[in-house]
């Protein structure tokens, strides 16, 4: 079943095209790579998925409820509360926050309590609250950081921040998981490690993975379709395989023979 | 449920209240607390609802708002207009009530352009509002313009003050320990990865927005009713200086710091009143030295509780 379809996006920023007409069809429980040389476009095709900006061109459509609603231009909070939760490339934790409250604040759209009965603390924010920190540490337990659930997350190492931001996303119960470059500035150990939770993640959350990444051994290990994006045009799209050996691919990362 | 509404930290709180209001009530009585010293903690208790009430606009939610004096204005003349045709108890609950629908319906307007803005164009937008209120109520017939509304009844009472002043402090802290108030806080740390989580960050800087307009309007009605006379003057850019700065003095998005602040500037006003003409240097100075040794304010972002006191307590005990 497809579960995202986008078709013809198209990215303007002034003359600049950094996303040209990119199709991609995305079926549920899929795990899909997105590779392709700094600056090709990858992040931005990200936000414009994500709501971040508003697309040139193109349509993006999400089935909701078996409803393929198009959810170009909408804003990022409403593509969220639809299903689609992503990391970022350069950490976007809430720094002075601790790593649950992280967490929580990810869960947010589905509590269930308004400001009066915050304020006067019914009973309904009580057990809202309860479920809500139960939660939580389940999913702290899920990337291995409950122990450390009370640091401020500007205090955990760096790798640790990345897990804590896939905990993050994943609170928001997403339906597609978008994570940008979850490898960068890990060591081989820590990329082993991510590439297990996220086989992990995929298992027990069931859900649709799309990753950009740079680490080729973490992309051709997990990744079961790949796109590759040059210069903002979908130059190749297949199993890893194919993509090794696709002759544009070899030419946007090595070049040509002069 | 019973239990977490009585939990340790808040019996100590109510207990710590109750002893506040109790000790204070009996100097005003006995006479250690006179007219003029009784001047001084009236206007404290406002400053700290005006205090708290900034705090969830800037400390919490992050938004530098500089227009606080503008609902604190409103407030003050909803509350002197009514209180002046109907003098009693029931005339403050209306104007209250007046003030706070007039200044929520402000906010919304102001909030709504405004606070797709960021850091400085918002305070300087926010400045602009409250001037704008200000040069409104100079020029209405009903507000007298410049001259102002004298005459009004003085039903500010020492208890009425305490409960408006302990409510606020509850409201505001009780808010930003909510989801709402997570949601507010993590506008102020990442705005775009806090739209990313699915939290309607424009939704949420509104409502903290609202809830301390409407709060400081009320600081304004028990302003209005404890000093007699009102002018527009009082409302001016300076006074929302002052309440910044015992936010910013505080800590921002630390209650119990704003508190402890309004306290200590209202003291300290009061303590240098017998030197008038170096006064405002040594004001200046003490902020200065506060900024240069405290940067994040006196608390910072911490909050005094007394569970954390309790917990230093056993392990000072523990290690003996």
């Amino acid at each position: 079943m497809t579960l995202l379809s986008v078709k013809g996006l198209t990215k303007n920023f002034g003359g600049l095209c950094a996303v040209s007409n990119v199709s991609m069809e995305i079926g549920e429980g899929e795990l899909i790579g997105l590779i392709g040389p700094n600056g090709a476009g990858k992040t931005t095709f990200f936000n414009l998925l994500t709501g971040v900006y508003e697309p040139s061109e193109g349509t993006i459509e999400l089935n909701v409820n078996g409803k393929m609603t198009d959810i170009a231009g909408m804003k990022p909070y409403r593509v969220t509360q639809l299903g689609l939760a992503r990391t970022f490339q350069n950490i976007r934790l809430f720094k002075s926050m601790t790593a649950i409250e992280n967490v929580k604040i990810a869960m947010h759209k589905d509590i269930r309590y308004g400001s009066l009965s915050a304020i006067l603390r019914l009973p309904s924010y009580y057990k809202e609250e309860e479920r809500v920190e139960r939660e939580a540490q389940e999913l702290l337990k899920v990337v291995g950081l409950y122990e450390k659930r009370n640091e401020r997350a500007d205090n955990l190492p760096y790798g640790e921040q990345r897990r804590l931001e896939i905990a993050r996303a994943l609170a928001a119960r997403p339906r597609i998981l978008f994570l940008d470059e979850p490898a960068a500035g890990m060591n081989p150990q820590e990329t082993a490690s991510l590439t297990q939770l996220i086989h992990q993640i995929r298992n027990d959350f069931r859900i649709t993975i799309v990753l950009i990444e740079h680490d080729m051994s973490l992309v051709m290990k997990i990744c079961e379709r790949i796109y590759v994006l040059d210069y903002g045009k979908c130059i190749a799209n297949g199993t890893p395989q194919e993509i090794k050996n696709n002759e544009f691919v070899i030419k946007a990362y090595l070049g040509e023979e002069i | 449920m019973l239990k977490k509404y009585f939990s340790k930290e808040n019996i100590c709180w109510i207990i710590f209240a109750a002893v506040i209001f109790t000790l204070i009530t009996f100097l005003m009585n006995v006479g250690v607390i006179g007219s003029y010293y009784q001047i001084t903690l009236y206007n404290i208790c406002i400053n700290v609802i005006l205090a708290v009430s900034l705090n969830l606009i800037i400390g919490v939610c992050g938004q530098f708002s500089l227009g606080h004096a503008g609902f604190m204005c409103i407030g003050a003349y909803s509350a002197a207009i009514v209180v002046r045709s109907m003098s009693n108890l029931l005339g403050f609950a209306l104007g209250v009530g007046i003030g706070i629908v007039i200044s929520t319906i402000a906010a919304l307007i102001v909030s709504i352009p405004t606070l797709r803005l960021r850091g400085d164009y918002l305070a300087i937008a926010t400045l602009g509002f409250s001037e704008i209120i200000r040069i409104i109520v100079l020029n209405l017939k009903i507000t007298n313009g410049a001259a102002g509304l004298s005459g009004i009844a003085k039903l500010t009472t020492w208890p009425l003050l305490f409960v408006l002043m302990v409510a606020s402090i509850v409201i505001v802290t009780n808010f930003s320990r909510s989801r709402q108030g997570r949601a507010c806080i993590s506008i102020r740390e990442d705005e775009i990865a806090s739209e990313a989580m699915g939290i309607n960050t424009t939704r949420y800087k509104t409502t903290a927005f609202v809830i301390g307009a409407a709060l400081a309007s009320v600081a304004g009605a028990l302003y209005a009713c404890n000093f007699y006379v009102i002018k527009p003057d009082l409302f001016t850019f300076n006074k929302s200086i002052d309440i910044l700065v015992m936010v910013v003095f505080g800590g921002m998005g630390s209650m119990t710091g704003s508190v402890i602040a309004a306290a200590f500037i209202g003291v300290l006003n009061m303590l240098l009143q017998n030197f008038s003409s170096i006064r405002m240097v040594i004001y200046g100075v003490v902020l200065v030295a506060i900024m240069i040794f405290r940067p994040g304010g006196l608390l910072g972002t911490k909050e005094f509780t007394f569970s954390a006191l309790l917990h230093r307590k056993r392990k000072e005990k523990g290690r003996k």
